[in-house]
């Protein structure tokens, strides 16, 4: 009788005990999953706070290089350094064809962002333009040098950090843009912090939609806060002069050019 | 349970230590090609442009 009962007493005992390795083991799973889970949020917030930037600066960096070493200021006994126009007092501004999307339509220099800041412009806004090849021009606004509005987007944060400095901008800084035909300078205006649903910072005349533009505007938009996407800071430029490319680089940022030409 | 893994690796010690290596270096590259660009692109937390949000 007494061994009966003690044969339960340990069968009792026993099953006791795997239950709890069980539920100590599903414990141990859980917990190990959910370290996993914060090993890899982690890991996510260095992938966009570091890695996109070093990505995106080696792609940006040689699609630059590439761009001003295609482009290259035609030999002084070259037909085509003496563009028409040249001659006849203040030339007409070129405006280049819109390239298909993903294409190179040129490059930024933007000299208070830092004196060898460079950024390639690239036609579309959609996030593979966005993230690895620069500065996207919004399809459907004007191209450099045309009247109306020429209008791109960059990363503040991640993925190049493109536009991080855009609030340092100072009214009067000068923003240079290389085409195909030449350099466009702008000119600094102001900037405003909006929603981001407000398109008409694209209008031809900015926050006038249907108005008939008189100036020729340049508006980069980025993400504001830094490190957030609550609202889109916006600076707008005045179109201020055009060189060809034979006229050489404006003198601001001559040396710059030389070091991506491979001269310097 | 990663030690249960580990165990049911085969080979002696230094081959289950290169294979959680190559295991592991296997899971980065998975993450940086897919699992982050997609999680970048649902919490859109560094949306740049006006009106595509």
């Amino acid at each position: 009788m007494t061994k009966v009962l003690n044969r339960r007493a340990t069968v009792a005992r026993e099953t006791k005990r795997t239950r709890r390795r069980r539920s100590l083991l599903a414990v141990q799973v859980v917990g190990e999953l959910l370290i996993t889970l914060g090993v890899i949020a982690v890991l996510f917030v260095a992938w966009q706070l570091w890695w996109t930037n070093v990505e995106a600066d080696a792609a940006q960096g040689a699609a630059v290089k590439q761009f001003v070493q295609e482009h290259q200021a035609p030999a002084p006994n070259d037909p085509a350094a003496t563009a028409p126009g040249d001659t006849k007092g203040a030339p007409a501004v070129p405006v280049g064809k819109v390239p298909g999307h993903g294409q190179a339509i040129g490059v930024i220099y933007i000299p208070r962002f830092g004196a060898d800041y460079s950024r390639p412009i690239i036609e579309g806004t959609s996030q593979d333009v966005l993230d690895t090849l620069g500065l996207g021009r919004y399809a459907g606004t004007a191209m450099p040098g045309a009247m109306g509005n020429f209008a791109v987007a960059g990363h503040r944060q991640t993925h190049g950090a493109v536009l991080d400095n855009i609030h340092t901008l100072v009214p009067g800084d000068k923003i240079y843009v290389q085409t195909a035909d030449g350099f466009y300078t702008y000119v600094f205006r102001n900037q405003e912090i909006v929603l981001p649903d407000r398109t008409d910072v694209l209008a031809p005349v900015p926050t006038q939609p249907g108005a008939e533009p008189q100036q020729r505007i340049l508006t980069m938009t980025s993400c504001n806060p830094r490190f957030g996407a609550q609202e889109r800071i916006i600076a707008y430029s005045i179109f201020d002069s055009w060189q060809p490319l034979s006229a050489g680089p404006p003198a601001p940022i001559a040396k710059q050019l030389a070091a991506l030409q491979g001269k310097g | 349970m990663y030690l249960w893994l580990f165990r049911q690796l085969p080979g002696p010690l230094w081959l289950k230590i290169l294979l959680s290596v190559v295991i592991l270096a296997g899971a980065l590259v998975v993450l940086d090609q897919f699992v982050f660009p997609w999680m970048a692109e649902v919490t859109h937390l560094t949306d740049a442009t006006v009106g595509q949000s």
